[in-house]
């Protein structure tokens, strides 16, 4: 028997805005706990909600930019719960009437392109944050986070695999970053991902229970997590265990590599959702909307065909450099200095990658500037140095943010190009080294590949090879 | 005549004069204090030395002619759900029994910039719900007039204060007739205003949709006075909005003349006391006099608001009073194991039976399954209310009613029973639902020596209007400086 599974993503972004939704309080990460408050996000009684503009502009860009339908009449509505990161026990969110809706992403796996449909894009404010500490019986709460403005994405129940979850975030993720709407930092909770899971027999109509999944900190886990749900729910139906799939919540484990249930449908809040009194109903004039759809920069699918066109790039090499925003506008400042953009495009994919990875660091904190890249790239077509020694100078340039020039000058890396230096060191390896010059004059030419070898290490990779090359056939030549 | 009984009118004209002092103004107040508060009950919180020294400021300020305030020197009382920096504001609860804000309301900050002088927090049903000041946490407060009986509420404290002298003018908070049943079972003049025209920002809410700050007053001059000082829209509550007019006091003596105002028959059927009917009918024919033209009309749905009234206000209770969960301030248990049960208990030892009553309704009302049946109705109905005193304010300028359809009634008389106190607000109530203006004002005395209320309503933003009927009737009753007489040994 063949079954599917069927996914659907909630996401919640925080917004760039400097201050919070409802009040004038910073939205930086990493302040000492609650010096990010004020009565307002503290829900004082008596204080009052006025909504930050900068919300609404955000959020109907972020609607533009996945193709969403813009309500231009929209409201603020209570969410009622009783928590204690929620200082007013009620999250203002909107509930009815979303600020967008009916939008769409495209997403390619393994080749196959596929279309994503988004249900509805609200705005919201954040909770605060319990810190739960190892050896006392008591929690604490840290308030910055409090109002920090959100928006939530829903897209319809199109994924059929992990794999194509995963797209639809990076997808998502890089029109957010592109459009200046979120950073989008999984690791910090700036972009956070909830997933439904449910498994049916391919061509049943109806939906099986789902289940959702909470707490995933970054793609790899979200992958593993959805993976591992998928697994369980297809096992119970394949043993005839299915009844035990039910409607729940279930938080990521990262460090036992599972999901553990967390609530059950019965506990499911009644959130006794109405309209904010304290709100007034955002009315959007349609001629913002506009401005603000003209002022949406390129975003990522419209990138990657000037990537190819422009570049002659691969799509595959379009695509890794365009999904991360911060890798895609360091290639462009890279290639716009002039140097050559395949060559860029290799040294980024290769070697940059491999060294941020290594140093778990992110793309927007390349240690090394675009000007030395570029200067790096000129030295190696001029012959300066050799590519095996460019690798060598990438790495320590990566690692210490120095200019190739002072590297190759610190370290005596510059290629030798004298004539007088390699014809000396030519000569030398000819009367040391008889049986190559008699097999090369009996017809063995790769017997000049054995000599090379010698200069290069009679010079430490420094000579010029070609020019080594030249001298070493002259003077066989000579003989 | 004691200084504590000036109006604001006078405290104008008397510093002005130099025949009075800050200073001398809040003594006498104080000493009033100290006279008749252990009879009425109205303070919860006093603010002596602080009153004191702002009253010397504004003394040295009279002295060295730098301008002052429209309420300069005027001596406030403020309901205890108005937020006041560095002062304790309850709301009349335990929950709130030692809740000290970090800042003050904008009405507050309006007050300070134009000098008034904060005497203290006056007492208030439990978080404003309530028709008789009995709800509150701390004490009852009595009705001047007689001690035997409530001030109304849930204002009871405003309105018991200005009315025994205790302070020259009050602010109180209307949802649904806190302001003006407290007034009128008080003989003073109690204003709603437009739903909007002051700021909310800084009252504790109890249902946002409908709350709205007003002052209670001696005079309908002292209302426009104070109107003028407290209005205005503030970027820090999204609701608010700017007046059309700004000046009150200056065509206040214009009259009544070619004024047409309706009167509905609804408000005078079932229930109403003769004596109140009698007093209204009086104060008909003083308008027909001085050249209104009055004429009976209709009301149908005045009762239907009732309902749609409590399914509203308790709905948003249910979630403004949410926040009181004994975290961050505000009563907290000793003894609990889990969060949740701190949360619980905060809340369970912390809210009177009234509060909690309407957190149940409001709840239950809000229910997925209930919405439609109930909050969706009600706010419907509402929508109902509103335009049909926008079809008939078409027809009239003003509208004339009942304030209470009854006298102020006894201590503990209605206490145990919350539908009959639910009809205290029968005249009121809809005024809240249309989000209109409303004054009301004492326009005689029953034959028990109590005030009667006689309430002006208008359309939206219609406040001068009204403040103009309510001055002509005011000279015309000439009941002003009536006041309750203390027995010796009181």
């Amino acid at each position: 028997m063949s079954w599917e599974t069927i996914i659907g993503i909630e996401i919640h972004a925080e917004l760039m805005t400097n201050s919070k939704i409802f009040c004038s309080c910073p939205t930086d990460f990493g302040a000492a706990p609650n010096h990010h408050t004020c009565p307002i996000c503290m829900g004082l009684p008596g204080t009052l909600p006025v909504l930050n503009e900068e919300v609404v502009k955000l959020a109907i860009k972020a609607g533009l930019a996945l193709n969403c339908e813009i309500n231009l009449l929209n409201k603020m509505d209570r969410k009622n719960y009783f928590y204690p990161d929620l200082p007013k026990a009620y999250q203002i969110s909107q509930y009815d009437l979303p600020i967008c809706k009916d939008g769409h992403v495209d997403i390619e796996v393994d080749g196959e392109k596929k279309r994503i449909r988004i249900n509805r894009i609200h705005i919201e404010e954040d909770a605060g944050k319990l810190v739960h500490l190892e050896e006392e019986p008591y929690s604490l709460i840290d308030y910055n986070r409090v109002g920090v403005p959100l928006v939530e994405i829903v897209s319809e129940a199109d994924l059929r695999s992990p794999q194509e979850a995963v797209a639809y975030v990076k997808a998502l993720r890089a029109i957010l970053q592109y459009a200046g709407i979120s950073d989008c930092r999984m690791e910090q909770g700036s972009l956070r991902c909830d997933a439904n899971i449910s498994i049916r027999k391919i061509g049943q109509k109806e939906f099986n229970s789902k289940v959702e999944i909470k707490n995933m900190n970054s793609f790899k886990e979200l992958l593993k997590a959805m993976e591992k749900e998928e697994k369980r729910q297809r096992e119970l139906y394949q043993f005839g265990e299915g009844f035990k799939v039910v409607q729940e919540t279930r938080r990521w484990d990262s460090a036992k590599g599972r999901t553990i249930p967390m609530r059950s449908k019965e506990d499911a809040h009644d959130y006794r959702y109405f309209p904010d009194p304290d709100l007034i109903p955002i009315v959007l004039k349609e001629e913002l909307v506009t401005a603000l759809g003209r002022q949406l920069p390129e975003l990522p699918a419209a990138k990657s065909i000037r990537f190819t066109d422009a570049y002659g790039l691969t799509e595959k090499e379009a695509e890794i450099l365009v999904g991360d925003k911060a890798l895609g506008e360091y290639y462009e400042g890279v290639v716009g200095l002039g140097a050559a953009p395949k060559a860029v495009s290799n040294w980024m994919l290769g070697d940059l990658l491999k060294l941020l990875k290594e140093a778990e660091q992110e793309s927007d904190d390349i240690p090394i500037k675009q000007q030395d890249f570029k200067q790096l790239l000129c030295l190696i077509d001029e012959g300066k140095i050799s590519g095996k020694i460019g690798k060598e100078v990438f790495t320590e340039m990566f690692k210490e943010g120095k200019s190739p020039d002072e590297i190759i000058k610190e370290k005596g890396l510059e290629q030798i190009s004298g004539t007088d230096v390699i014809e000396k060191i030519v000569v030398e390896l000819i009367e040391k080294n008889p049986q190559s010059v008699a097999d090369y004059k009996g017809g063995k030419p790769q017997a000049v590949g054995y000599l090379m070898g010698q200069v290069m290490k009679a010079t430490k990779g420094q000579a010029n090879p070609q020019l080594a090359k030249e001298l070493l056939e002259k003077k066989l030549n000579a003989i | 005549m004691s200084l504590a009984a000036m109006t604001i009118e006078e405290i104008q004209r008397g510093l002005a004069a130099k025949e009075i002092t800050a200073v001398a103004l809040v003594k006498a107040v104080f000493e009033r204090i100290k006279e008749v508060e252990p009879q009425v009950q109205g303070y919860i919180t006093l603010c002596e030395k602080e009153a004191l020294t702002q009253a010397e400021a504004i003394d040295k300020k009279i002295e060295m002619s730098v301008p002052l305030g429209k309420l300069a020197g005027v001596p406030i009382a403020l309901k205890d759900n108005i937020c006041t920096d560095g002062i304790k504001t309850t709301c009349g609860s335990k929950m709130l029994a030692d809740f000290v804000p970090p800042y003050d309301a904008t009405v507050v900050k309006r007050l300070k910039d134009a000098d008034a002088i904060i005497i203290g927090k006056v007492n208030m049903d439990e978080f404003a719900m309530g028709s008789s000041t009995e709800n509150s946490a701390f004490k009852a407060t009595k009705n001047p007039w007689d001690l035997s009986r409530v001030p109304g509420g849930s204002s009871g404290g405003s309105a018991a204060v200005v009315a025994a002298d205790m302070s020259v003018l009050a602010l109180g908070s209307d949802t649904g007739g806190s302001i003006r049943q407290p007034a009128a079972f008080c003989g003073v003049v109690g204003l709603k205003p437009t739903y909007g025209l002051i700021s909310r920002f800084g009252l504790i809410a109890f249902a946002s949709s409908l709350d709205q700050i007003g002052p209670l007053t001696k005079t309908v001059y002292d209302s426009a006075v104070a109107l003028e000082v407290l209005q205005g829209k503030d970027p820090m509550d999204s609701t608010s909005k700017a007046p059309q007019e700004i000046n009150y006091v200056e065509g206040i003596k214009d009259g009544v003349k070619g004024m047409k105002i309706g009167v509905p028959r609804e408000f005078f059927q079932k229930g109403l006391d003769p004596e109140i009917a009698a007093s209204i009918q009086k104060s008909i024919e003083a308008y027909r006099s001085l050249g209104a033209i009055v004429e009976e009309t209709t009301l149908p749905i005045t009762e239907e608001g009732l309902s749609a009234y409590y399914i509203i206000s308790s709905a948003e209770a249910s979630s403004n009073l949410a926040r009181f969960d004994g975290l961050r301030y505000g009563y907290r248990p000793e003894d609990f194991e889990k969060v949740e049960e701190l949360m619980e208990k905060s809340r369970t030892d912390a809210f009177g039976e009234e509060v909690k009553r309407r957190i149940m309704l409001g709840t239950y009302a809000l229910s997925s399954g209930y919405y439609d049946a109930y909050y969706n109705r009600a706010q419907r109905l509402r929508r109902k209310i509103r335009e049909e005193f926008k079809t008939i304010f078409e027809k009239y300028d003003l509208i004339l009613s009942p304030t209470t359809p009854a006298l102020p009634f006894l201590c503990g008389e209605k206490s145990d029973n919350p539908l009959e106190m639910y009809l205290e607000d029968i005249y009121t109530i809809n005024i809240n639902l249309a989000e209109l203006p409303a004054l009301a004002m004492p326009c005689g005395f029953s034959s028990t020596g109590l005030p009667i209320g006689l309430q002006i309503i208008g359309p939206h933003f219609s406040e001068g209007k009204i403040l103009k009927a309510a001055y002509a009737l005011e000279k015309d009753l000439n009941i002003v400086g009536k006041r309750p007489q203390w027995k010796e040994e009181a």
